[in-house]
């Protein structure tokens, strides 16, 4: 039934999908605004604790969860090109097993603001570089080589992170468990991370072409005129520029970036032109969703929105796939 | 006429060992050659190396006169086209989308392919057999299926040279015919030039007027078929005795 629907006509649904989860999560709540109530309040009218709230809190609070979902998605969604492996995610390649114990460092040592987040984000590049470099080594790069440097770095960033838990302070435990399972309640300000969005859309938008010959093979596509190493490259730092921001913001919410692309290939096939885009806006409604849920469900008290991403996944995605047979 | 393709003192090596030595040989429009070897012998590393997409031990390979080692990809891949051995899609996508992306090296950044661009597909899936299948994914196709895909793939590249690697591979007869006669006719009429590596000798008779036989020492013969072709040398290239028969359209080679 899906299947029917022209690929491109899933692009304005998508759309929409994403204006009405983050208007979901900004009339969600102990206190409700209403629709209409949050319309107003976006084109700048109503006032007191009303309007603090939505825009102080929610709407920041949703366009992180915005940005990250799409973040994520949108670097899976290269990443399984890339390394031409259905399994891969954005976590396969270590990136945010460097920003985590970065991370994990900082929260012992005690810095918080922007220290935290600069820590978090140094320690993915320092991720991204070294997985780079031995897989680069002397000679080519093949994408199994990558794969395999990026699979040992990731174990040897778990262990170093399981090291870190051992030794922690009885009270930093919880705020590093949130952290790692991916965590939204102390996202910062959004703004860098949907420019990092925005600006990463436009810059892999044109690539998408080659990317669909790329999926044919990397020798059939430099028959076909695409420069792979090139594009490789290319591919290679921006999912890995799209990870390492999302996770500073967010920790490591899993499920995301692997599944959502599945589930949109599933719908509409495997274009990239169209499924990039998608992926983003599927990506950030479903986070903007299970991050209202997060906070709502058991409220006051908060989920880690990592758990709740997985528990909503698994079974559409199971579901979906089971129907496609 | 410039030649299509040239190489000069060619040298093809896969780490110490020379695949061939001092290679010189010309292909220009409306020639068809074939490249007959024992396996191993480095035929498809040749096809690879004429293509540009691996560079020689030394010597040079161009390209209507230019040096393939200094074009951009795109441009090489408007003018040649190479069909591999192996099919790898590991994605879904359907015939339709992956017989478009022999468009590629004609597009721009941001362009998608046109109606004529669609026109063009239909017509080359519909030379092989395949104008019924244009929606099935690439995935559930039989072996055969999926090699004329390849071909029609390359067909839709409108190369005007068609660096071939096995291209009866998973063919049946009617097909492998189907695809030589085509292939023939593009050289005799289009303007167009084939280089194709095949293991059925016959056929290669049959449809190459050119043929670059390759020796495991690193020796290479090339030249008309009729010139350098009778059972001894080909007895020396397979290393195995070889008996000429008459038939419909000349000597027949079998093994002895």
């Amino acid at each position: 039934m899906f299947r029917r629907l022209p690929s491109l006509a899933w692009l304005p649904l998508l759309a929409l999908f994403s204006v009405v989860t983050v208007g979901i999560a900004l009339n969600s709540g102990t206190i409700q605004v209403g629709w209409f109530g949050v319309g107003e309040i976006l084109l700048g009218g109503g006032g007191g604790i009303e309007r603090q709230l939505v825009m102080e809190l929610r709407l920041p609070r949703a366009l992180s969860a915005f940005a990250t979902g799409g973040l994520l998605a949108l670097s899976g969604a290269l990443l399984q090109v890339l390394l031409r492996n259905p399994l891969a995610d954005p976590y396969v390649l270590g990136v945010s097993g460097g920003a985590a114990v970065a991370a994990l460092l900082a929260m012992m040592a005690g810095v918080g603001g922007w220290w935290f987040t600069a820590s978090a984000f140094g320690g993915a590049m320092v991720a991204i570089a070294l997985v780079f470099g031995l897989a680069h080594g002397r000679g080519s790069w093949s994408d199994t080589r990558l794969l395999l440097v990026g699979v040992v770095v990731a174990s040897g960033c778990g262990a170093l992170l399981s090291f870190l838990l051992a030794i922690a302070p009885e009270q930093d435990l919880r705020g590093m468990l949130f952290w790692l399972m991916g965590d939204l309640s102390h996202a910062g300000r959004a703004l860098p991370a949907l420019l990092v969005l925005a600006g990463g859309m436009v810059l892999v938008a044109p690539l998408a072409r080659s990317l669909n010959v790329m999926a044919r093979g990397e020798l059939q596509a430099a028959a076909l005129g695409v420069e792979v190493s090139r594009l490789r490259l290319a591919i290679y730092l921006s999912a890995s520029l799209f990870t390492a921001t999302a996770v500073t913001l967010a920790g490591s919410i899993g499920f995301v970036g692997l599944v959502v692309p599945h589930l949109l290939r599933l719908l509409m096939g495997n274009d990239q032109r169209l499924l990039l885009p998608a992926a983003v806006m599927l990506g950030g409604g479903l986070l903007v969703l299970a991050d209202t849920l997060a906070r709502t469900v058991i409220a006051p008290q908060q989920l880690p929105v990592g758990v709740l991403t997985a528990l909503l996944g698994v079974p559409v995605f199971l579901y979906l796939l089971q129907r496609h047979r | 006429m410039i030649p299509l393709l040239k190489t000069i003192h060619l040298q093809v090596a896969i780490g110490p060992r020379m695949l061939c030595r001092d290679l010189g040989f010309e292909v220009l429009p409306g020639q068809c050659w074939g490249v007959l070897g024992r396996n191993g012998v480095g035929k498809s590393c040749l096809l690879h190396t004429l293509a540009g997409l691996s560079s020689p031990a030394s010597g040079s390979v161009l390209l209507a006169g230019e040096p393939v080692s200094t074009l951009p990809r795109k441009q090489i891949a408007q003018r040649v086209g190479v069909l591999f051995q192996q099919q790898s899609d590991s994605f879904p996508a359907t015939v339709m989308q992956s017989a478009l992306t022999g468009r590629h090296p004609y597009l721009g950044r941001w362009q998608w392919e046109s109606e004529e661009d669609i026109e063009l597909v239909h017509e080359k899936l519909a030379l092989l057999g395949l104008e019924s299948m244009v929606e099935r994914e690439v995935t559930t196709l039989s072996g055969g299926e999926r090699q004329r895909l390849a071909i029609a793939t390359l067909l839709v590249q409108q190369p005007e040279l068609l660096l071939m690697d096995e291209p009866t591979n998973h063919l049946d007869i009617n097909y492998q015919i189907r695809v030589l006669d085509l292939l023939s006719g593009m050289c005799a009429h289009g303007g167009a030039a084939v280089v194709m590596v095949l293991h059925e000798v016959n056929l290669a008779i049959r449809y190459c007027d050119h043929l670059l036989l390759l020796f495991p020492d690193g020796e290479a013969l090339h030249g008309r078929r009729e010139r350098i072709l009778d059972a001894e040398i080909l007895a020396r290239l397979y290393g195995h005795p070889m008996v000429a028969l008459d038939g419909p359209h000349g000597p027949i080679y079998i093994p002895g």
